[in-house]
């Protein structure tokens, strides 16, 4: 890997400069300082709502990231912890008139309780398993969202209070959340528990050999990406103000799934700018919207077959020269 | 009772139908064909042009147009198998699980979109329909066109397992699923042997969604993603890998839901049916006839 990306690594000067400059944490602050700026130049309520919802994406890739990325475990049924967290927010605070900041906790505690329930299970056998019984989970909880009458059947639930008033203030109030997760997240990217993580993704054999307890930290890994979602979800129900299961389908894990591998795998600023591209997209690409997701689908097949680290890989600080 | 017995067996060979396609892939790649659901998409819609291009099918004909269609059909989604695997999984074959589950994922993604894209979101309805007259078995509602889908499955199903375990090419496959390094040095063509693994899963896959169109009368392009999800569930039960385990996994599943739907309604069949994959894969991984296999380093 790490030999791989020497080889082929920048020979001019300029693409050195370039690529020290994508490594350096400077990235980061700018994008971060871009998406502060973003409603001075442009803020209608239209422009607003499209900005919020790819702050939400992008706390929802890092998410996934933390899974698929850091610890190479195909999750394709993502979407039901960000349905999880959704509903649990909703239900709490219009049924039992909670705010919905008070129910955070219970989000956490839900979206715990589903990580290890699916987890626990499938986290002991072969990596594909987990794959196809996440697509199941994730059809189990829009189906019985869907089905219950306290989370308002087919129709859903309307009427969530917000988090804070006026678009603005919750933009930035999103903006400063995924800021903090997306950090966060890194951050246990580089922990010890984020280099054990690593080392079950390059050989699960050899870190068990090395005394890495593979089940606990793959559990750990899946258990924090629920997590990410959940509170995801919160900050999707607040935006929103109403929520239902069609919002839960598996087109939304197959996008999140699509951003974090088109960023790179991992890397923490390809995938949030994976997610910010794959969430704009549609919005500028709105005449191809028939041939969008099947150009997704192609794409997902090529970068795997001509750059499987993705387009914004990530460099490990250990094997640096 | 009997209806519910007769229904959920024959809702359970279309499941054995498709799983098996799963089941033989998995077998001789180890790889999770997730696109598998969509080829039998696929095999409705090539079913669905067929029978569009030939125009009208007299009445009284449409049984035997129907199996003219299933060869026709079967061939197209057999060299659909081919070139997926071809282009998406072969030059992967190497590479680590991860990257091969994720162009699967994408092959899936293509396919369904694909297919919206040329044939439009909206359901389509298919122009033969196999409805007709219903004969009372032991009390239960029992038609001709069930009972010949059901002997068409099971003819395919009878001809795969005499074709794995009886001939040449069967054998073949078996040594790969074995040890494809060693079948190779014993001068196997591994890559030919596994591209007509493909053909004749997504055959299989193809056959099922042309009886599907027929049947239930009505196609779109997503009917794959949940017939994918069960057939994997019908090949976990009874052991993903294992052909006869297979079969019967789908009969069981199909069993399962038909009185899992009528003990909680019929809005919680898909819940029940993933539950049961959930406990099985917590209970027994290894299905009901599988056997246990340690993975060598």
């Amino acid at each position: 890997m790490s030999a791989g990306a020497r080889t082929r690594g920048p020979g001019t000067r300029l693409g050195r400069a370039v690529s020290r400059l994508l490594d350096s944490g400077w990235a980061g602050l700018t994008g971060l300082a871009a998406a502060l700026l973003a409603p001075f130049v442009i803020a209608t309520p239209y422009a607003l709502s499209i900005m919020t919802s790819a702050a939400v994406f992008v706390m929802l890739a890092s998410g996934l990231n933390i899974v698929v990325g850091f610890c190479g475990l195909l999750d394709l049924g993502y979407v039901a912890f960000f349905a999880a967290g959704a509903y649990t927010a909703g239900v709490l605070s219009t049924r039992f008139g909670l705010p919905l900041l008070a129910t955070v906790p219970a989000v956490i505690a839900v979206t715990v309780v589903a990580g290890v329930v699916i987890g626990a299970p499938t986290l002991r056998l072969r990596s594909d398993y987990l794959a196809i019984v996440t697509l199941g989970f994730g059809e189990i909880i829009r189906i019985t969202a869907g089905n219950l009458s306290v989370t308002g059947g087919p129709s859903g639930i309307y009427g969530i209070p917000g988090l804070v008033d006026g678009p603005v203030a919750f933009y930035y109030l999103t903006v400063v959340v995924v800021s903090l997760a997306v950090a966060g997240a890194s951050r246990l990217g580089r922990s010890r528990l984020g280099r054990a993580w690593r080392f079950v993704r390059e050989d699960e054999d050899a870190a068990e050999a090395m005394g890495v307890h593979t089940y606990r930290v793959k559990l750990a890994a899946y258990v924090a990406g629920a997590v990410w979602g959940g509170l995801a979800g919160v900050l999707f129900a607040a935006q929103l103000s109403a929520i239902s299961p069609g919002s839960f389908t598996f087109l939304r894990s197959a996008l999140v799934l699509m951003a974090v591998v088109l960023g790179g795998m991992g890397s923490t600023p390809g995938v949030v700018a994976g997610a910010i591209v794959i969430s704009l997209l549609p919005e500028v690409l709105r005449d191809l919207a028939d041939y969008q997701f099947f150009a997704f689908g192609v794409l997902l097949i090529v970068v795997m077959l001509v750059r499987p680290q993705g387009l914004w890989p990530h460099r490990s600080r250990e094997a640096a020269p | 009772m009997s209806q519910l017995i007769w229904n959920g067996l024959f809702v359970g060979s279309f499941y054995a139908l498709v799983a098996l396609g799963y089941t033989m892939v998995y077998g001789v790649m180890k790889l999770l064909n997730f696109a598998h659901g969509d080829l039998y998409m696929l095999g409705a819609f090539t079913g669905f042009a067929v029978l569009g291009a030939a125009g009208g099918v007299p009445p009284g004909m449409a049984l035997p147009a129907l199996l003219g269609v299933l060869v026709v059909t079967m061939a197209v989604t057999g060299l659909a198998g081919v070139a997926l695997e071809r282009v998406a999984y072969r030059p992967l074959r190497a590479a680590p699980r991860l990257s091969l589950l994720i162009t699967a994922v994408g092959a899936s993604f293509a396919l369904e979109y694909g297919m919206r894209a040329v044939a439009g979101a909206e359901p389509r309805v298919y122009p033969v329909r196999l409805g007709g007259s219903a004969a009372e078995v032991l009390g239960a509602r029992i038609t001709v066109q069930q009972i010949a889908l059901v002997v068409v499955a099971v003819l395919l199903m009878t001809g795969l397992n005499l074709l794995v375990t009886r001939t040449r090419e069967g054998r073949a496959m078996r040594a790969i699923a074995l040890d494809p390094r060693t079948s190779a040095l014993m001068g196997i063509n591994v890559d030919a042997v596994i591209s007509r693994t493909f053909f004749l899963g997504s055959a299989l896959a193809g056959a099922a969604g042309v009886m599907a169109g027929a049947y239930y009368g009505k196609i779109d392009f997503l009917m794959g993603f949940l017939i994918g999800l069960k057939a994997f569930t019908a090949a976990v039960i009874g052991g993903i890998g294992n052909i006869p385990g297979t079969m019967l996994g789908g009969l069981l599943l199909g069993l399962l839901e038909s009185f899992g739907t009528w003990w909680l309604g019929g809005q919680w069949r898909d819940v029940f049916a993933f539950g049961v994959l959930i406990l099985f894969l917590t209970v027994r991984p290894t299905g009901l006839l599988g056997e246990r296999v340690t993975e060598r380093v």
